[in-house]
């Protein structure tokens, strides 16, 4: 038999990657071990090598949201004192911690907390409160906000100094030991991710797209958590096979006509998924460039590239490298416009979004709109606005297009 | 008047007209660089010859400010932002701005497009900020501000300058702490308002200035009689409790505040540099060793423990939490922090600060309140 023809699309072992991580975080609690909360980018090569079991409070977050539960589960933290203010992923695991189970998504109660503020320092307050309200040990990996790219010595010193320190309190912690052979093998099989990740995410620039770029929302979650898993990489390449082939065959999982290619900005809105897709996909329009490829490719060759590799993640970088990382990937992919989410959750994000908005316009030549959400917390976001101001988008685009064909 | 109450209308003034202090300074031919909010390192600015200026905002609307920062980025960088585009702080060299929230994270980026004409310093702290590496790492970044303060300077800053600036910095945090012991000592002589102006005016001017002042206030206040107070006692906690209308109405409404645990206020003081042979290593020490403060790592939350000692040491009669609209740490440190006030029998209050609104009647309505339940 021909399993080439049999196997699984890439989109469903992608998924089951995800489910069997919080399965397998389930079945370790039940023996007995220590199962830690783990920020999404905290780096992946230390607890795959010392196969520690983690699940991560965002990425469950983003499931409770898209199930439906996010604004009750928002609500029940405000209850608590939260400010509806805060990012509602936090808000989302504070419930959880509170409750202990919720009926979208579960995942095994916390033993220890990992957390790594390159992508934000709400990330730092949310954990310190879990850790004093579970009375759990806390340990942090502090990737300090870049101020010029690339990122210097002093701050990959400092990271690899805490790289080893975590490592120790990990083996203290778990009884697990670190074994430099596994660890260059993790490292290896994370980079063959990553660049299937890299390979897959870029063929977006094929007119069509072979691909709904709302895809990379859902596969992105694996490529951050799971890389250093064999599992992984061969998923990521098939996935780039898939498109590869659809290339060829001039197909897309975009089942709609590509009238419009866009660079979409910020994180989904998991609470409201299906209407943002549906309008834009309604309009002919497809995503064709996020800053999810280039900024979560996590490529090194050495242990300081590593390093460096985690003050690369979105939010972390020099505001000109962010903006250069975005014009590059919008007129690589071809857009005609650009669409930002102010999301209400995301201070580090949104603060520099206008500004980040007018030097796109300016420097890719394209036209570009905002609107306010959030991406777990639905009562953030209006689906008038957001027609709005899409349509307002579409309207310049077909003028441009139309100014083109006249030329 | 007296000459105590000379001394704190001079504070207020100075506190309340920092343009006027920056173009003084300059017509002395000295230089200044800003230091927006947290932990800058002002020693190293001083060692060049230089004025260390405060950048905390102020109380007035952000127009300008709104085309970079959506509005629910706090009030604090909106008019600190919307004073640099109006041209306030014309007359800066620079501007350092730390890393030290999610808001100030996007600060240098946007800070570089709407005020170019002032140059951008950025200053990075270790949040693992009592580890050796920690230390190292944040050393590291105040010898990158250095260089930069002396290209400004026009001169090389010597570990011997450096050395002399902590011991004049030290020698203010040691009076800046009398002064706190005063107020908890004798509540009433100060009203809130007034104490305020001698923590605020500290960012407007030359440090041995500003020791002068507060050395003669403290020693005015030390034969002051204590006299009997009657009202109600408080200790403050936040980033700043800084909003005029706030001030009036804890002054109106008879409150002493008695210790406080605010950023903008003792926070500057508690911690000295320590004095160690390389003196950069020592400034970078003293962050590790500050506490109570919701922008620096905390993972047991001392912060709260500190708060509920402040609060028994002082004899306060309950905590006021002033919360700056839109500050996520802040409301994130908000449900621990109250629930071990509360543990501990601490009556607690917080009160949402807006520096760009004049509205005061609902912060009117909950400290009146706030005093009855505290039985006055
Ligand atoms: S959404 Fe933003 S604030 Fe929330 S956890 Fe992610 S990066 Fe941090
Ligand atoms: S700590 Fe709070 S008040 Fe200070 S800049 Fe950040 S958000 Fe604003």
């Amino acid at each position: 038999m021909d399993d080439h023809i049999e196997r699984k699309p890439a989109k469903i072992r992608l998924r089951e990657i995800a489910e069997k991580a919080t399965q397998d975080a389930w079945e370790a609690k039940l023996r007995g071990e220590k199962v830690g909360w783990c920020a999404s980018n905290f780096p992946q090569e230390i607890t795959t090598t010392l196969g520690i079991p983690v699940v991560f409070p965002e990425n469950h977050a983003a499931g409770v949201a898209a199930k439906g539960g996010g604004q009750r589960m928002c609500e029940y933290a405000e209850s608590m004192g939260y400010s509806s203010d805060l990012c509602s992923y936090s808000r989302i695991s504070f419930a959880y911690a509170a409750l202990k189970e919720c009926p979208e998504l579960n995942i095994p109660q916390p033993d220890f907390l990992l957390c790594c503020n390159n992508i934000c320092n709400c990330m730092i307050k949310w954990y310190e409160n879990l850790a004093v309200e579970l009375d759990i040990p806390l340990l942090l990996i502090d990737i300090p906000h870049l101020d010029a790219f690339p990122c210097d010595e002093d701050r990959i010193r400092y990271i690899r100094a805490q790289f080893d320190d975590c490592i120790r309190k990990l083996e203290e912690l778990t009884g697990k030991k670190w074994d430099e052979e596994r660890f260059k093998e993790v490292m290896a099989i994370s980079q063959r991710s990553s660049r299937a990740w890299l390979k897959a995410v870029s063929y977006a620039q094929y007119t069509p797209s072979p691909y709904s770029g709302f895809d990379i929302f859902n596969n992105m979650a694996v490529a951050v958590v799971a890389r250093g898993t064999v599992e992984a990489a061969e998923a990521f390449e098939q996935l780039a096979e898939e498109y590869e082939e659809n290339v060829k065959n001039g197909v897309s999982t975009f089942k709609a006509e590509e009238k419009y290619r866009v660079l979409f900005e910020g994180i989904a809105c998991w609470a409201n998924l299906s209407y943002t897709f549906k309008t834009l996909k309604n309009l002919g329009i497809n995503v064709t460039a996020t800053v999810y490829g280039p900024a979560f490719s996590f490529l090194y060759d050495n242990l300081d590239e590593l390093m460096a590799a985690y003050s690369y993640v979105p939010n972390c970088n020099v505001f000109e490298r962010e903006l250069e990382l975005r014009v590059n990937d919008a007129i690589r992919h071809k857009v005609d416009g650009a669409i930002f989410h102010i999301n209400r959750s995301c201070k580090h994000w949104s603060g520099t979004l206008y500004e980040m908005e007018r030097q796109l316009r300016e420097k890719a030549g394209i036209p570009t709109v905002v609107f306010d959400g959030d991406q777990a917390d639905p009562r953030v976001f209006s689906e008038a606005q957001y027609l709005t101001r899409i349509e307002a988008l579409v309207e310049i685009m077909e003028e441009n297009k139309r100014k083109g064909a006249r030329k | 008047m007296n000459r105590m109450e000379e001394l704190l209308r001079a504070f207020r003034n100075i506190a309340d007209n920092p343009k006027a202090q920056l173009e003084k300074y300059r017509a002395e031919g000295k230089k200044a660089v800003g230091c927006m909010l947290y932990f800058c390192p002002e020693e190293l600015v001083y060692a060049a010859g230089m004025i260390p200026f405060g950048l905390w905002g102020a109380r007035t609307q952000a127009v300008e400010a709104k085309r970079y920062l959506p509005a629910f980025i706090c009030s604090v960088l909106q008019t600190t932002l919307e004073l640099g585009i109006r041209g306030a702080y014309d007359g800066l060299e620079a501007v350092m701005i730390p890393i030290l929230c999610d808001s100030l994270k996007g600060m240098d980026g946007n800070w570089r497009y709407s005020v170019p004409h002032i140059p951008v310093i950025p200053v990075a702290h270790a949040q693992n900020r009592k580890t050796e590496a920690g230390v190292a790492f944040t050393a590291s970044q105040y010898r990158k501000v250095k260089a930069r303060l002396e290209e400004i300077a026009g001169r090389a800053i010597t570990d011997a300058d450096i050395r002399d600036a902590v011991s004049v910095y030290n020698a203010r945090r040691a009076v800046m702490r009398r002064f706190l012991e005063l107020c908890a000592r004798k509540p009433g002589l100060l009203k809130p308002s007034e104490r305020n102006a001698v923590f605020k005016s500290s960012c407007f001017m030359d440090v041995r200035e500003h020791a002068g002042m507060v050395s003669e206030l403290v020693a005015l206040m030390e034969e002051a009689p204590a006299g009997e107070f009657k009202g109600p006692k408080i200790v403050t906690s936040g980033i700043m409790a800084d909003h005029p209308n706030l001030l009036q109405i804890l002054d109106d409404l008879g409150y002493a505040v008695v210790d406080d645990e605010v950023t903008h206020e003792s926070l500057r003081f508690r911690a000295d540099v320590p004095e160690t042979e390389d003196p950069i290593e020592g400034m970078a020490r003293q962050v590790g060793n500050i506490e109570g403060c919701s922008v620096l790592f905390d993972p047991e939350k001392n912060r709260g423990k500190m708060l509920v000692d402040l609060a028994k040491k002082s004899g306060a009669d309950g905590v006021l939490l002033v919360l700056t609209k839109f500050c996520d740490p802040e409301e994130y440190d908000y449900v621990p922090i109250k629930r071990m006030l509360d543990a501990a029998g601490i009556p607690a209050i917080q009160v949402e600060i807006d520096q760009q609104t004049a509205e005061n009647a609902q912060t009117l309505t909950a400290l009146e309140t706030f005093r009855g339940i505290l039985g006055y």
